[in-house]
């Protein structure tokens, strides 16, 4: 039996300090309060004096209570028996199941060996055009949703989720409205994913502590199934909070802070957690997606900032659609050369016209003087805008690699995309005939996508701030 | 040696403090242990009868009364054959061997020898019975793939010495005995082929420290011609995140004229490493024929591995480059990122509870990044060989914004500023490097005046294409219209580069120089052109052609050709000068 402690010499945010003897860095305690048992991990040793992480937060302890150290560090269960269970950050159930204690495994365990480590290569099919065509997710990478609060981040979260051909799906909510989570469970349970996923919820009313276990227990059990030859992928929302969780103990335990009151060691914090993200040569993988909202929109605010340090790149998600430039997938090359061999080309091709087409709205908004080609592109970019960066598509890889190739002969010829001619000759549509074409040409197309603007003029109406500059013409 | 012990009374973090008895060594190594595991530490402050050490492993479980071992040893590495081709990480273990022991993670409290002590190297003497040496001086080689491994007189030898033996010519272990030396008092000394050297002191055996005047060529454009590098010089690569900077070096440490590339991966991701370790072996190396590993050390901590050992891994990568410089060879060192080491100093110094500086850097930031770079060189030796060090970091400075700390600091010791733009990245414009930002104090591979002119058509082209987003195309005139086609120009076809192509990835100095006069020529030359939508077509069509041209093999009758058709187009449209 371990021994009672009952001097809790200190109580400062959620961080307490009690005497104690033989107590190893990390170890877990258990306290009992007049609201019941908490979990608190050990976080500083000086002499007799144990600094301690209180899971449930400090409300309500007293200088009297109870503290048992337990001899070992955060453990979760691990066993099949999780699937479609639901737990809290400390790993109590909040599904009214059973609480697990079979085969527990520590927590933030050692990082994998870079020797054993491969050259990530199988692509992860998402249906969305924006990221199987243009920034093609890679088993085993890490990759964030940069996104405004308010952005449907939860609902792409979850789309991928479903439509991602993995074993196991983990879900870590961090500072998750309760809305948010009934929506995941939900929509998991719709499309009998349920059963195939672990939810580790901690909702914005639970206490900040427990905020910062999500990513471990996650990762943990992730690991786990991973070393067993499942292709886990782990979906974390909103690593935000969890930064912010970081910086609120980092206060309290009167850390000099070193960018906009996080501490020094946040990039650590994060990369320590994404890194968790592998392919074993012999066995599983973990794929990690992870939501990271920018405060104010801002992406050089330190949470976004030290993530695209850290991962595979970031989709940025804006105005309710993945946005093409800043959006980056670093993994993209590992695959897209071995799906169509027009992959690459319409991504390159089509990205390089949609940036054109960005360009000439820009001078329609100074009032500039508008060309021919910039009346193509402009129906180009609308074309692209509705039928491939929408959120509503749904389409497979070769799906979409058509349908950029029928959004190009609408509206060029094939000299004017530069593409060459060996892959024009193989690949653009036969029966569009687009140099005799008028701009207003919203009569094709099918596909039960609504028509959107076609024309310079419509499109010009649908932008605000395009008439103000008129007068500037020189 | 009497073994000297302390006991643990606080953990925070990675940091520990030791209550000791006899005495400890500023910067020796210690062990803290726990149960069966001996965790390597390194005292790195010491007050009273407390010392303060950094534990380079995860310090979970440690208990306060637990023992510590002192090592009267600094932190060093082990210096001798067998180091190129490998694979460590910070603190010089072997992470292959690590792999067949631990499996798939890391564990901590396992260390390894860096180097075998079994394999055999075939020795051949230099020195002979009598010779009088000093530390740093040769005694004898071993071939170590491609290169003639010099084994030296160690370098922490302060004396002169007189060779008594050496070994005859035969193989021999690392630790065998290759000569016998005695100093002026008679005091024999053994050495052996293997040295240990404390990574946080410079190797100093040599007999002057040179200016670095010769181009390294890294066979990237825009850094040869405008940016240049010099062997035995510094420069860093500061950028926002996926501007470029990794890629950047990776593709100089495959190209680089130089005959070993260190890499040191220094807090960031592990895939990015193992694209290099599996991927170097298959690449052959165009000037030795050999697999690019071969000339190759990979020193990798990346960012989830422990913090203390992130910051000594660039202090044991350039202990490694200094050694090889010591046999007069080219080395190039590429820490990426400088950025993760100075966040490593700067946990540790609020552990420490110093007074922190700006953005919570320790006051010591700048005095350390300088003594870093110091550490790049070019070198007489004492047998008149040179060798180099060069030293490219990356730095990762927060939001991508250039005034912070590390970038500052970095700035006022490099040679060379490859300054990497979100603008350009995002235009997809590769290497983004800023050509009008980006500074460097070496010199170029091409002609001085050629390169000023270049430098102020870019300028001349940023100016008119920024005045030509508030007045529009009709509002410019067409003499400006033509420099700023001139200067999108040279930035498509020459600054940028497609490092997926054989060809165009790596440009020799020799072609550099050859086009970059062409090229030259072309931006001098006086066009006409009746519109704007003329000269935009003609640009368009020329750059086409050269774009062509650089994917040419570089004198083949291709290349030829091409030049010529490139030639006629130009003359089409040159003003004749009556
Ligand atoms: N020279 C290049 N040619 C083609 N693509 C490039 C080039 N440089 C960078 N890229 C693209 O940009 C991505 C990011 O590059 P890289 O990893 O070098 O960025 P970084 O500056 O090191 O970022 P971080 O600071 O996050 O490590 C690459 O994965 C690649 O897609
Ligand atoms: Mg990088």
């Amino acid at each position: 039996m371990r021994k009672v402690y009952s001097r809790i010499l200190q109580i400062v945010g959620d961080v307490i300090a009690v005497e104690a003897e033989g107590v190893g860095n990390q170890e877990l305690a258990e306290i009992n309060t007049s609201r019941g048992k908490s979990l608190a991990q050990v976080i500083k040793l000086d002499g007799s004096k144990v600094s301690l992480q209180v899971f449930a937060g400090s409300r309500g302890i007293s200088t009297g209570d109870e503290v048992r150290f337990l001899g070992h560090r955060m453990q979760v269960s691990f066993s099949d028996n999780l699937m479609g269970r639901i737990f809290n950050g400390s790993g109590i159930p909040r599904d009214n199941g059973p609480s697990l204690a079979d085969n527990m495994v520590e927590i933030g365990g050692p990082s994998v060996n870079p020797a054993k480590r491969i050259i990530p290569n199988r692509m992860v099919r998402t249906g969305i055009p924006m990221i199987d065509v243009f920034n093609s997710l890679v088993v085993s990478q890490k990759l964030p949703i940069f996104s405004v609060a308010g952005e449907p981040y939860n609902e792409l979260l979850a789309r991928i989720a479903m439509q991602a051909e993995v074993d196991v799906i983990i879900l870590g909510g961090l500072g998750l409205k309760y809305d948010d989570f009934l929506f995941f469970r939900d929509t998991l349970e719709e499309h009998g994913a349920l059963s195939r996923s672990i939810l580790f919820v901690h909702t914005a009313s639970d206490p900040t502590v427990e905020c910062i276990m999500v990513p471990d227990m996650c990762l943990a059990v992730a690991e786990q199934f991973a070393i067993k030859g499942k292709d886990v992928l782990v979906l974390l929302t909103d690593m935000t909070n969890f930064a912010d969780a970081l910086k609120e103990v980092a206060v309290t335990m009167e850390q000099i802070p070193s960018n906009r009151g996080y501490p020094g060691d946040l990039y650590s914090q994060l990369a320590a957690r994404y890194e968790k993200a592998v392919d074993f040569s012999d066995q599983g993988s973990i794929t990690v997606l992870a939501v990271t909202t920018m405060p104010g929109d801002d992406v050089t605010h330190p949470v976004p900032d030290n993530t695209g340090y850290i991962t595979e790149g970031q989709f940025y998600l804006r105005n309710g659609r993945i946005e093409p430039f800043g959006s980056l997938s670093r993994l993209k090359q590992q695959v897209n050369g071995k799906t169509r061999e027009d992959h690459r080309t319409v991504m390159d091709t089509m990205i390089q016209l949609y940036a054109d087409f960005k360009e000439t709205k820009e001078k329609l908004a100074m009032g500039f003087q508008v060309s021919k080609w910039d009346e193509k592109l402009l129906k180009y970019g609308a074309l692209f805008e509705e039928k491939l960066m929408s959120l509503k598509v749904n389409v497979p890889l070769e799906k979409a690699l058509d349908r950029g190739w029928e959004i190009m002969a609408e509206c060029f010829s094939p000299e004017e995309t530069g593409i060459k001619t060996e892959m024009t000759n193989k690949f653009w549509p036969k029966s569009k005939t687009p140099v005799e074409q008028e701009p207003r040409a919203g009569e094709e197309e099918g596909e039960g996508i609504e028509e959107g603007p076609r024309t310079v003029e419509e499109l010009s109406a649908g932008d605000g701030n395009n008439n103000s500059a008129a007068g500037k013409k020189n | 040696m009497s073994e000297r012990t302390g006991k643990i009374s606080a953990i925070n973090g990675n940091m520990i403090v030791a209550e000791f008895e006899n005495y400890v060594l500023q910067n020796e190594v210690a062990y803290a242990v726990a149960g069966n595991e001996k965790l390597k530490s390194e005292v790195i402050r010491i007050r009273g009868r407390k010392a303060d050490l950094q534990v380079y492993e995860n310090t979970e479980s440690l208990k306060v009364g637990d023992k510590v071992e002192f090592s009267g040893e600094l932190l060093s590495v082990e210096l001798g054959p067998g180091l190129l081709t490998q694979i460590y990480d910070g603190l010089q273990n072997p992470l292959p061997q690590i792999a067949k022991e631990c499996g798939y993670f890391l564990k901590r409290g396992v260390y390894l020898n860096a180097l075998s002590y079994e394999q055999e190297w075939e020795f051949t003497p230099e020195a002979k019975k009598g010779d009088k040496v000093k530390a740093g001086d040769f005694l004898g080689s071993v071939p170590e793939g491609i290169f003639k491994h010099y084994i030296t007189v160690p370098f922490s030898f302060r004396e002169e010495y007189e060779v008594s033996s050496v070994a005859p010519k035969g193989n021999y272990k690392i630790k065998d005995t290759i000569a016998e030396i005695k100093d002026k008092k008679g005091n024999t000394e053994k050495v052996s082929m293997v040295q240990l050297w404390p990574v946080k002191l410079p190797i100093r055996a040599y007999a002057e420290k040179i200016k670095p005047a010769d181009p390294l060529i890294t066979k990237v454009r825009i850094i040869d011609t405008l940016v240049p590098v010099a062997l035995g010089g510094t420069y860093c690569i500061p950028g926002p995140f996926g501007a470029g900077k990794t890629v950047l070096q990776q593709i100089t440490s495959r190209h680089a004229e130089v005959d070993i590339v260190i890499i040191a991966a220094c807090g960031e991701r592990a895939g990015e490493v193992v694209e290099t370790l599996l991927e170097f072996p298959e690449l052959k190396d165009p000037r030795t024929g050999k697999s690019l590993m071969e000339r190759t050390i990979i020193i990798c901590n990346t960012s989830s591995m422990p913090v203390a050992a992130r910051e000594s891994s660039v202090y044991t990568a350039v202990t490694i480059a200094e050694y090889y410089r010591q046999m007069g060879l080219n080395v190039l060192l590429l820490p990426d990122s400088t950025s993760r080491w100075a966040q490593a100093m700067r946990e540790m110094s609020g552990r420490l509870e110093e007074i922190p500086g700006e953005e919570a850097f320790p006051a010591y930031l700048e005095s350390r990044i300088a003594s870093f770079y110091e550490r790049a060189g070019i070198v007489r030796l004492n047998n008149g060989k040179i060798g180099s060090v060069t030293i490219g970091g990356t730095v990762s400075p927060a939001g991508g914004n250039f005034e912070e700390p590390v970038t500052q600091a970095t700035l006022k010791v490099v040679g060379a500023f490859l300054g990497l733009s979100r603008a350009r990245s995002d235009a997809r414009k590769y290497p983004a490097i800023d050509p009008l930002d980006s500074w460097s104090k070496y010199e170029s591979v091409v002609e001085r005046e050629q390169v000023e002119y270049v430098r102020y058509i870019l300028r001349k082209s940023s100016e008119v294409g920024q005045m030509m987003k508030v007045v529009g195309e009709e509002g410019t005139a067409m003499s400006d219209f033509i420099e700023y086609l001139k200067g999108e120009f040279v930035d498509d076809v020459y600054l940028q580069q497609n490092a997926f192509d054989e060809v165009d990835g790596a440009t020799p100095a020799e072609r550099q120089k050859y086009v970059f006069g062409i090229l030259y020529e072309i931006l001098k030359s006086d066009f006409t052109f009746g519109t704007k939508d003329e000269a935009r077509h003609f640009f368009h069509e020329i750059r086409q052609e050269f774009k062509n041209w650089n994917s040419d093999p570089w004198g083949s009758g291709k290349f030829g050709e091409r030049q010529k058709s490139l030639k006629e187009k130009v003359e089409k449209n040159v003003k004749d000068k009556g």
